[in-house]
């Protein structure tokens, strides 16, 4: 056993638990995004926590890594009740997070990173001559090929990984947290992983795999727990479930909002977007789809599969590197955001806060900015045109403010969201991208912004919604696209589309689901 | 999320902002016209411990003093309202004070204005090239062309002090117009029609956006690379006029002319409550943080207390004016 003392102590105990959940709930604001979850688990395993975007998984292992506490329930480490109000707190406790955003410092070197805020001092000073040798040790027990004194910069991510896992190590981390590790990996350094992950573990390290790829977590996991809106549904050893079975246990959302009539599209109109082999290297490939008049495509699919990637690229905000896209049939040539707007296609960005207000300005500057020229002559601003403009949209979209005038912070959400429609429609666009349109906002304003999608339909436009939400591109689309890591994985009407075929086609597992 | 339990919260989440929103325009009050009592105090206090501050030729030597600062301030104020940062417009003062100056002496005091103004616009159009074409950030590219336009001013000058030649080229800065100096009512122009840009015209909507969020600017089709240029060329054109006014004002000029006049612009621009951040501010709070340090200047001189102490009360005003805003901006979002 390569750890002792207080962790060795507890080994003797019946359910040899590392760290349990008890009855713990997590609430955002109105929103509960888990719900009395009860978990245990074992120490010197591999468990793997699954489940739909927004399931919860997340913020179990957050809870769990002190980076958030828990509204309500007890969270138990090595049979004592902590609590973490700090992830400082939780590494004290042995608990250590490998981020799916690795965070380093890539000018320094491996080793300087690896004891990063531990470093081995004599007096103020580096003990270098110590820390190298610990280093060594490091790599010894773990059988890592990394160079010491190579800046972390110039890593590949594989290898960057590899020296957080090697920086949890150093700070003694019995407890290691991977959140979706293998997302940025090739096959075979994710098979590497795999095998690091093992030795850890039969060194007498837990290890808690948060992942969207099933089969990998069958392979890695001695134990799967199931997530499903922010509840527990099952945990069970690896060896009992399958692919299917997983999903199965992920399915059931319940649909409590209900959506608008979908008027019926033409299908013989022209499509008035299409997009024809659109790839660019390590975002997304072979991207082909077409939207037509009156249209409302859905697209789904796991986050990180390249969903915003596509719509950002289409919209011309992010270069390609091949393919076409086409609007009424003619090519847009190097696409750009100011481009595509004065065509009449517009995108409606998944975050609010950074890509698509500025914050300090009023609700009526932000409405406006994309089409200063209607509300200007010569360069000029028209305060009466511009005045006019605005009461029209914000009563259209019914925008809740004190004023035209008031700072976009001061609304809440579901109204900044308003405004943020309002933008995009000023002018008129025919075709509209729309990027997770209810992120943030409350249910009355869910309620409005489908109901606006669906009469923006009804007009004619043509929409692409994309949404980490299921029910909502089952309940807003025409047809629905399933993106899955970088490709459309699979097309259907919405008549076929259900919970079951769209989530297994976004984890891959048609055969078997 | 589809969470039932979103109704109880609806209620308790709707006055809370607007109790943000209150204690925030009481802050951002006392942010606003703290810095006017501030002026208003200090020129009463002058006013009552000297006999000569509230004299006519006094306040003309204010006024003087304070419009190549300003009319810098002014234009760099744009700049930082649209996200970027000019530390050159000082050495591009001096460059283009000493090419309008060897050409007027050449041709004639017409021609070398021009001449110096687009010089200087010039120069502001490499800026803006570095920074968005080059994506070199604001502070690196514009200390780079600083220290380079000032080798630049040494080399076209010989180093030495040069003469103009032609004294009514001095009617730029000297003539009275309505009691004032024309200077004073270029100052007072240039600062109306920065204003007026800022919050009449689609440039000044571009100047806000792109300051106050690059990357939704952008995806809201607004022409950043156009909008920041523009900004550096017309910080590079006005600090030219700023030039070429106090070159006439002396009829001379050398590389050394406002060595530091683009920290006294700076420094005003702060001073007036202005954002560092970009995305806000107005040029009546720059016009406020150059009357602030024009009346502290000529009050130290006037009451004979050492220049020395005039630059540590100047920057602890930034301090205290910088704290203030980040103070109140914790508190209010």
């Amino acid at each position: 056993m390569a750890y002792e003392g207080k962790g060795a102590a507890m080994d003797g105990d019946a359910n040899r638990a590392h760290v349990e959940l008890r009855g713990v709930s997590k609430s955002y604001g109105g929103v509960q995004a888990v719900r009395d979850v009860s978990l245990s688990i074992a120490r010197g395993s591999v468990h793997a926590i699954v489940g739909e975007n927004g399931a919860g998984k997340s913020t179990v292992s957050k809870m769990i890594a002190g980076v958030i506490s828990p509204s309500a329930g007890e969270l138990v480490v090595d049979g004592e009740v902590v609590q973490f109000s700090a992830p400082r707190q939780a590494l004290g406790a042995g608990i250590a997070m490998i981020d799916q955003e690795l965070a380093m410092v890539p000018a320094r070197s491996v080793m300087d990173n690896v004891f990063l805020g531990v470093e081995a001092r004599r007096g103020g000073v580096v003990d270098v001559r110590r820390q190298r040798a610990a280093f060594a040790e490091l790599i010894e027990r773990t059988g890592f090929d990394l160079a010491r004194d190579v800046p972390v910069g110039a890593l590949r991510i594989a290898d960057q990984q590899k020296v957080e896992i090697l920086r949890a190590i150093a700070r003694e981390a019995r407890f290691i947290i991977m959140d979706e590790p293998t997302a940025p990996l090739t096959q075979v350094e994710a098979d590497q992983l795999y095998e690091i992950i093992w030795s850890l573990r039969d060194q007498g390290t837990t290890i808690l795999y948060i992942s969207h790829f099933l089969d990998e977590v069958l392979k890695v996991a001695d134990t799967v727990t199931v997530m499903r809106d922010g509840v527990h549904v099952s945990t069970r050893p690896s060896a009992e479930e399958t692919e299917a079975s997983l999903v199965r246990g992920m399915l059931g959302r319940s649909l409590e909002l209900t959506f608008p009539e979908r008027r019926r599209c033409d299908p013989s109109a022209p499509p008035v977007l299409e997009v024809r082999d659109l790839c660019a290297a390590g975002r997304f490939a072979d991207v082909s789809f077409s939207l037509r008049p009156g249209e409302i495509v859905g697209m789904a699919g796991l986050i990180g599969s390249g969903r915003s990637e596509v719509l950002r690229a289409v919209f011309g905000a992010d270069p390609i590197d091949s393919g076409e896209i086409l609007l009424d049939g003619k090519r847009v040539r190097s696409p750009s955001p100011r481009k595509s707007i004065a065509n009449g296609l517009v995108m409606l960005p998944e975050s609010r806060k950074d890509d698509g207000l500025v914050m300090v300005q009023s609700v009526a500057e932000n409405t406006v900015i994309s089409h200063l020229d209607d509300v200007s002559s010569g360069g000029l601003l028209r305060p009466d045109r511009e005045k006019a403009a605005v009461r029209k949209l914000i009563a259209d979209l019914d925008v809740r403010t004190s004023g035209q005038d008031a700072p976009i912070w001061s609304l809440s959400g579901g109204n900044q969201q308003k405004v943020l429609f309002a933008k995009c429609l000023m002018g008129g666009p025919r075709v509209m991208l729309i990027d997770e349109p209810t992120r943030g906002v409350d249910v009355g304003a869910k309620r409005a912004i489908y109901e606006l999608i669906c009469s923006l339909a009804a007009e004619g436009m043509a929409l692409l919604v994309v949404s980490s939400e299921l029910e909502e591109v089952l309940g807003l689309a025409h047809r629905v696209l399933v993106m899955r890591r970088g490709r459309i994985a699979a097309e259907m009407p919405a008549d076929d589309a259900d919970e079951e075929n769209v989530l297994a086609a976004a984890f891959g597992t048609e055969g078997s689901a | 999320m589809t969470a039932t339990s979103a109704t109880p919260a609806s209620p308790s989440t709707t006055p809370e902002p607007s109790g943000r929103r209150f204690s925030g325009l009481r802050l951002s009050t006392l942010r606003d016209y703290g810095i006017v009592i501030f002026l208003i105090a200090l020129i009463i206090a002058l006013w009552i411990s000297t006999d000569t501050f509230m004299t006519v030729n006094n306040i003309k030597n204010v006024i003087d003093g304070a419009v190549a600062v300003g009319l810098i301030a002014c234009a760099g104020s744009i700049v930082i309202m649209a996200g970027g940062f000019d530390l050159s417009a000082g050495a591009i003062f001096a460059v283009a004070a000493i090419v309008g100056v060897k050409i007027s002496n050449e041709a004639s005091p017409l021609v070398g204005i021009l001449v110096g103004i687009l010089v200087g616009a010039g120069l502001g159009l490499i800026n803006g090239l570095l920074t968005t074409v080059g994506r070199i950030n604001h502070f690196v590219a514009t200390l780079g062309t600083m220290i380079a336009f000032g080798g630049m001013a040494v080399a076209i000058s010989g180093s030495g002090l040069i003469l103009v030649n032609d004294p009514s080229f001095a009617n730029i800065a000297n003539t009275d117009v309505l009691g004032f100096h024309i200077s004073s009512w270029v100052l007072v122009a240039i600062a109306l029609l920065c204003g007026f840009l800022l919050n009449w015209t689609v440039f000044g909507r571009h100047v806000f956006g792109t300051g106050g969020n690059l990357a939704a600017a952008r995806l809201s089709g607004v022409p950043i690379n156009r909008t920041l240029i523009a900004c550096y060329v017309l910080s590079g054109g006005v600090a030219a006029v700023a030039g070429l006014i106090v070159a006439a004002r002396s009829l001379s000029v050398s590389a050394t002319t406002g060595a530091n006049i683009i920290f006294d612009a700076l420094a005003a621009i702060l001073i007036g409550g202005n954002s560092v951040f970009g995305g806000e501010g107005a040029i009546w709070r720059t016009m406020i943080g150059v009357a602030i340090l024009a009346v502290i200047s000529n009050g130290f001189n006037l009451l004979g207390v050492d220049p020395l102490y005039q630059q540590i009360v100047s920057g602890t005003l930034i301090i205290v004016a910088v704290g203030l805003d980040a103070w109140v901006r914790r508190r209010s979002v």
